[in-house]
Formats: C-alpha cells, sequence, structure tokens
C-alpha cells in the first residue's frame, strides 16, 4: 500500500474499524487478556475507509481489503522497522500497529505476534544492558527506586552516584548547540550523518570545548574532536547481541584490531581507571563484563541472569528472560495470554492521528521521506570503505515519479537540487514508478554535500525522542552537474563523480 | 528423499545481494562475484532476479567452445572455463541463453558459476542458497520445495524451437510444465506493444484520484 508518509495511523485505525464492523476481533480474547478496549471502539467508530483514507492517502478500498486479508487471517505476524517510527507520532504509530495485533487475539502463540526490527546489530540488545539513557541493566528504570537499589548493589557503586535520566541523541546535541553541554565522549557515534538537520549538527559541534572520539575510523563527526582514541569493529572482538527475537547470540573475534587500536571495553577500563575508579572497571574479558550483567539484569523484564556461554552455544542461542541456569529460557513472549503489566493484561491505548511537524506547502511543496539501501550500513562509516559496496550503491539518489519529474523537467540521472527550510543536497535523479507522485526519496548515509539529513527536521516524538526522518517539506529542481573541487572526487573519497 | 537440488524462486527475489556479496567474498574465483543479480526494469518495478548457471543437461557453452575449454563432470556440473584452453573468444558468451558466461578483459578469461564445485561436491551447500535470506535460492530436495512453496519447479526450456534441460530448477506458477520464450521483437512499434505490461504497477494508478 502506497501510505503517504504520516499516513500510518490511518491505514491502523482504519483496518481496525472495518474489523470491528465485521465481527473480526477476537472478543474472548480481549475480555480475558486485556483492558481499554472500550476506549478503541470509541476512538475508531470515527475512522471510516472513507475517512482513514484520506489520512492515509490511498483509495478507501484499499484498507477494506487489508482488513479483509488480516482480519480474517488465522495466523498473522506484524513486523516493523522505522518506517512508522522515524516519526514526530512514532509511538502513536507503534501503538496503532500493536492495536491491530492485540485485537485480533494472534500473539502469545505459535505462527503468531508482533515485533520490532530494531535498525542495527544488538539495537535490541544494548539498550537492554543500559546503553540507553533512562535504563539500566535488564530493562530496568534509571528513575526506580528500587531498580536503582539492585543495580548500585550489583555495582558496589552508592544508589545517588547514578545519575538520573540522561538526555537522548537529539536532545543532547541541542544542549551542546545552547551551550549546556561543553565535553564529550562518544562512541560509535556520527552524528553529521545520521541526525536529522547536518547544518545545526556541524554548529553545535564546533561549539563543544573538548570532544573525544572512539571510533574505528574517522568519521565526518570524528573531524570535530580533540582526542580520537582508536577503537574496534565488531569483527575484531568478541561478546554477544541479541536479536528481535530477544535470543542472545555470541559473536566471536574473526581478526585483531590493526596496530594502536584497541577494544573499546579495553579503552573504556583505562579511562575510568584514570579517573579514580580501576576496581570498579577491573575486567580483564568481555566474559567478565557479561557475567556481570547476567546479575545486573537479575529479576528485571530482560533477565540475563540464566544465559551463560556455554548455554548459548549449545541452545543456538538462549532467549530472554531466563531467570536461573537450569531455565531453557523464553523463546515466545506472552505466552498464553500473559502479558507484563502488573495485572498480566494487554493495555490497549487509543491513538488519534496528527500532521507532522512540517506538510508541504506552497514553498515547499513535496515531502522528502529518507531511509536507506541495502549496501550501506548506517552512517557509512564502515560501509562507504567497502569497494563492492561501494559499487553496488555508489551514491545516494532521488527517487522521484515520472509525473512529478515531467513536472519539473527532470529525466533520469539527471542532476537535482532538494532544498527544505534547512539545506539542500544535490543528488541525481532516480525515475521510478514505484514511488508515490508527492514524494520524493533519498537514502541518508552519505556526509557533506550528499547529506539527506542537510535537509530533515530536529523534530522528535514526545515519549521516545525518536526524530522525524521521514517527513519533511522540500523543493526540487534540475540543477548543473556539480562542478566542486569535493565533486570532482573518486566517490569513495566524498565525491560524486 | 532425492538428492539435493537447485531452486531458483524470482518470486522471492528481495534484491539484497547477499548471494552477490556471498559469491565475490569467495577465494576460489579471484573476487569476482559468478552470479548475477538482474533489476528487471528499475523504472517500473524493483522486481530483481538472481541468475547462476544453469547447469544445463546438454551445455551450448561448451558445444560451442572452439578450445574445449568448458568441462561438464559426471554429475552434471558445466565447469568455468580452463586457463590453459580458455582463448577468450566469448563464444560461449553469446551463445549462452541465460546470459551466464562473462568474459573478463583483465585476465583473458570467461568464468562462470561452478555451483560452487567445492563446497557441492562434499556435500556443502552453495555459498549463495547459504546467504540468501529469502531462500529465492534454495539448495534442499525436491520433496522439501515441494511441501514449502506455492509454486512448482521446472527444469525444462523452450526458447523457440530450441528444447533446453537445466539441471538447476525454477519454481513457476501451478500447471506450468516448461518455461516458454518465444521470438521478442526488440522495437517497440505501436503493433508489437499494446499496452504497458507494467502500468497496474504503476503507484499512480493505483492511487488514482487520491
Amino acid at each position: 500500500m502506497p501510505v503517504r508518509p504520516g499516513g500510518d495511523i490511518g491505514i491502523f485505525n482504519g483496518m481496525l474499524h472495518v474489523m470491528i464492523e465485521r465481527g473480526w476481533v477476537d472478543r474472548q480474547f480481549i475480555a480475558e487478556h486485556t483492558t481499554g478496549f472500550d476506549s478503541i471502539e470509541k476512538a475508531v467508530s470515527k475512522y471510516t475507509p472513507e475517512f482513514s483514507a484520506k489520512i492515509a492517502g490511498v483509495p478507501p478500498s484499499m484498507i477494506v481489503r487489508a482488513a479483509e486479508l488480516w482480519g480474517q487471517a488465522s495466523s498473522s505476524f506484524l513486523l516493523h522497522a522505522r518506517g512508522i517510527e522515524h516519526h514526530s507520532k512514532g509511538v502513536d504509530n507503534c501503538m496503532a500497529a500493536i492495536n491491530l495485533v492485540v485485537a485480533s487475539g494472534r500473539i502469545g502463540r505459535p505462527g503468531c505476534g508482533y515485533a520490532m526490527i530494531t535498525g542495527q546489530g544488538n539495537g535490541q540488545g544494548a539498550r537492554e544492558q543500559g546503553q540507553k539513557c533512562d535504563q539500566l541493566p535488564g530493562a530496568r528504570d534509571i528513575e526506580n527506586p528500587e531498580h536503582r537499589e539492585h543495580v548500585a548493589q550489583v555495582w558496589g557503586v552508592p544508589e545517588e552516584s547514578i545519575p538520573h535520566k540522561g538526555l537522548s541523541a537529539v536532545p543532547l546535541v541541542e544542549a551542546i548547540h545552547d551551550g549546556k553541554i561543553r565535553g564529550l565522549l562518544s562512541i560509535c557515534f556520527n552524528p553529521l550523518v545520521s541526525l536529522p538537520d547536518s547544518n545545526y549538527v556541524r554548529q553545535a559541534l564546533e561549539k563543544l570545548e573538548y570532544y573525544a572520539v572512539i571510533d574505528f575510523f574517522l568519521s565526518e563527526t570524528a573531524r570535530y574532536a580533540n582526542v580520537v582514541l582508536p577503537g574496534s569493529l565488531m569483527e575484531e572482538d568478541e561478546g554477544t547481541t541479541t536479536n528481535v527475537e530477544g535470543r542472545v547470540i555470541r559473536h566471536r573475534k574473526a581478526v585483531d584490531p590493526p596496530a594502536g587500536a584497541r577494544a573499546d571495553w579495553a579503552i573504556i577500563c583505562d579511562l575510568a581507571a584514570l579517573l579514580g575508579y580501576r576496581d570498579k572497571f577491573s575486567y580483564s574479558s568481555t566474559r567478565e563484563i557479561f557475567d556481570e550483567l547476567r546479575t545486573a539484569s537479575r529479576g528485571g523484564v530482560a533477565d540475563y541472569y540464566g544465559i551463560t556461554w556455554e548455554k548459548i552455544d549449545s541452545m543456538k542461542g538462549v532467549f530472554w528472560p531466563c531467570p536461573s541456569v537450569d531455565h531453557p529460557g523464553t523463546p515466545r513472549l506472552y505466552e498464553g495470554g500473559r502479558f507484563g503489566h502488573q495485572d498480566g493484561k494487554a493495555h490497549f491505548q487509543p491513538v488519534e492521528w496528527r500532521p507532522a511537524a512540517e506538510e508541504p506547502d506552497e514553498n515547499y511543496p513535496v515531502i522528502l521521506t529518507t531511509g536507506r539501501v541495502v549496501s550501506q550500513y548506517l552512517s557509512g562509516t564502515q560501509t562507504r570503505r567497502i569497494g563492492s559496496l561501494v559499487d553496488q550503491t555508489p551514491q545516494p539518489y532521488c527517487e522521484i515519479h515520472p509525473l512529478l519529474a515531467e513536472r519539473l523537467n527532470v529525466t533520469d540521472q539527471d542532476f537535482v537540487k532538494v532544498e527544505s527550510r534547512r539545506g539542500s543536497t544535490t543528488v541525481r535523479a532516480q525515475v521510478v514508478k514505484t514511488i508515490r507522485p508527492d514524494t520524493v526519496f533519498i537514502p541518508y548515509h552519505w556526509p557533506l554535500d550528499r547529506a539527506a539529513n542537510n535537509c530533515t527536521i530536529r523534530a522528535i516524538d514526545p515519549v521516545s525522542n525518536i526524530p522525524e526522518f521521514k517527513i519533511c517539506a522540500v523543493r526540487v529542481s534540475k540543477v548543473p552537474a556539480p562542478g566542486d573541487p569535493i565533486a570532482q572526487l573518486e566517490p569513495q573519497a566524498g565525491g560524486i563523480r | 528423499m532425492s538428492e539435493l537440488a537447485f531452486f531458483i524462486d524470482y518470486s522471492r527475489c528481495i534484491g539484497c545481494k547477499a548471494c552477490v556479496q556471498a559469491c565475490e567474498e569467495c577465494d576460489t574465483h579471484r573476487g569476482r562475484s559468478m552470479i548475477h543479480l538482474e533489476t528487471i526494469q528499475r523504472r517500473d518495478s524493483v522486481q530483481t532476479a538472481p541468475q547462476v548457471c544453469m547447469h544445463c543437461h546438454d551445455p551450448i557453452c561448451a558445444r560451442v567452445c572452439p578450445a574445449d575449454a568448458i568441462k561438464q563432470t559426471e554429475d552434471g556440473i558445466v565447469q568455468s572455463s580452463l586457463k590453459p584452453r580458455c582463448i577468450g573468444c566469448s563464444n560461449c558468451v553469446l551463445a549462452c541463453p541465460f546470459g551466464v558466461p562473462k568474459y573478463y578483459a583483465q585476465i583473458d578469461q570467461m568464468m562462470k558459476c561452478d555451483m560452487c564445485y567445492n563446497r557441492t561436491s562434499t556435500g556443502k551447500r552453495p555459498m549463495c542458497a547459504t546467504v540468501c535470506p529469502s531462500q529465492a535460492l534454495a539448495f534442499t530436495t525436491l520433496e522439501e520445495i515441494e511441501k514449502t512453496r506455492q509454486g512448482v519447479p521446472v527444469n525444462e526450456w523452450h526458447f523457440g524451437p530450441e528444447p533446453v534441460k537445466t539441471k538447476v530448477y525454477v519454481m513457476v506458477p501451478r500447471g506450468i510444465k516448461s518455461v516458454d520464450i518465444g521470438l521478442v521483437q526488440i522495437e517497440n512499434s505501436s503493433s508489437t506493444i499494446k499496452s504497458d505490461p507494467f502500468d497496474q504497477y504503476d503507484v499512480a494508478s493505483i492511487l488514482g484520484s487520491c
């Protein structure tokens, strides 16, 4: 369904409206295992196919057809990734999707369920292990006194020495820009490519009084650092990752880091020692760190306590929660309709559609949506250096529908300037019938002149703080091929030749 | 259970190029990918199609080779060219109905997919089928493929009047016994092209007046 960017709630609420009307919701499951369905029925009553279609930007018949397929299915699995999440209403989009799953009753049994695919290897595990600014190990809440007490005991530190909720990436950059944060240590962080509104990010980085970077290559962001500590790639270190299923798997070291580069954890331990906390960071191996995580996560939502490296090997991965060494792990969450809330029920939360932070208008009439290509990974710090991957997708490009291209007098492979209120990028046009005529798409993995994020907006979801990468308003115009010195470089060096 | 065979299911290909990358990383053919991933017509569709050597029972590439540089093993695998014999004439490149052999000027030699003979001859799966996340490329048994797929495997082709039988199977809709490819008129005149077959996938026509 070629949904208008930001129109997802129209699809989800519209489908649920049709499902309720035609009796395709599981009333027994809803009664036994959920609360709040009344509020859902009330909220989606106005989301008729016609009303929803206006939000979603697709024909009403398409929403009805989707409801027919989803509503009458005997098994179903709903998976989503950044497409519905990178919005200033990203959490609401996910809630609407979850409502659709729970109302169908098809969760917690074989062949059924819901999952959110994270955007990077171990995106799932890292947050459970306490790398997220509002969480402690085991997916614990950093503001919950009991959770803080447990982790303080494991770490052997006073509870009050654990900081409170920190800043997510975008608010962090804003705090730097505002002069509230003046020093920064970052690990594998390339906000100049990966965060919205690159020009604003650049201004912030220029304001930092002291900046230390741990990274495996000199990223575009690392150029702003006072000190760069050469870290290691995943292939140069060992440990575990947790995948979308909550399955903890081992990854093994394939090669040694080059001379002078070190494992990230070893660098952090040394920094801690220099700050006078050698005894709290006295690990001699990643396995010791994992064993501490087992204890620290014990009793938490993501309980790793019963997971050992031996068990991971023999069981081909172990699923959390795994509360004891003789526990087999939990391959399926919510089995038998038992959910994570205190009352064991799923709590429906109705959502209403609202517009994006910036919708197209007269001056900026086209929607820019950004995303990824398969041969480049995140900000490209690794993959823009690998010849065969560069060959697959050497440059960003702008997908544009023939109807829009014709209006703009653009033909395939012409250079186009895509410009928002915040900045612009110049890339080649790829004229395709597979995109909506009101929308253009540019993949985001490239820096500087070729950064899609020059255009994107610094709007974030109020709950999750995820940025709105999927919608901003732009104008598109045909331009001559760039002839500046950078443009003349080979693609690997940042040019567009 | 029958023996392991190679199946291509074009409808499952998501264009991720994992096969290309895996093939390229193999040491046995100098960092070049022997599998080709074709983008059918990007303007109209995101459909892609992986192309391995089909390993014809009677390989035309070997038949047209004036230097007898392409050998077929007893188990029906058509090998890449032998370096001491290949004269780089590209007869095979032109003759193959599937467009598989490629001539590499730098080494003045034709190279093509040998179904990872070093692996498959010892019971391992070819690299591409090992990494394919959607199993558009599958190395498995006939029983397994019939059990798990909606289509049926065929290995008979007709290129005009020319019949070709291959070791590799492709998945096609039920009821189809062979893939028949008639003469294609290359020139687009109004009499040959009635309507654009891809129009139904144009997002603008899907949306209608929305």
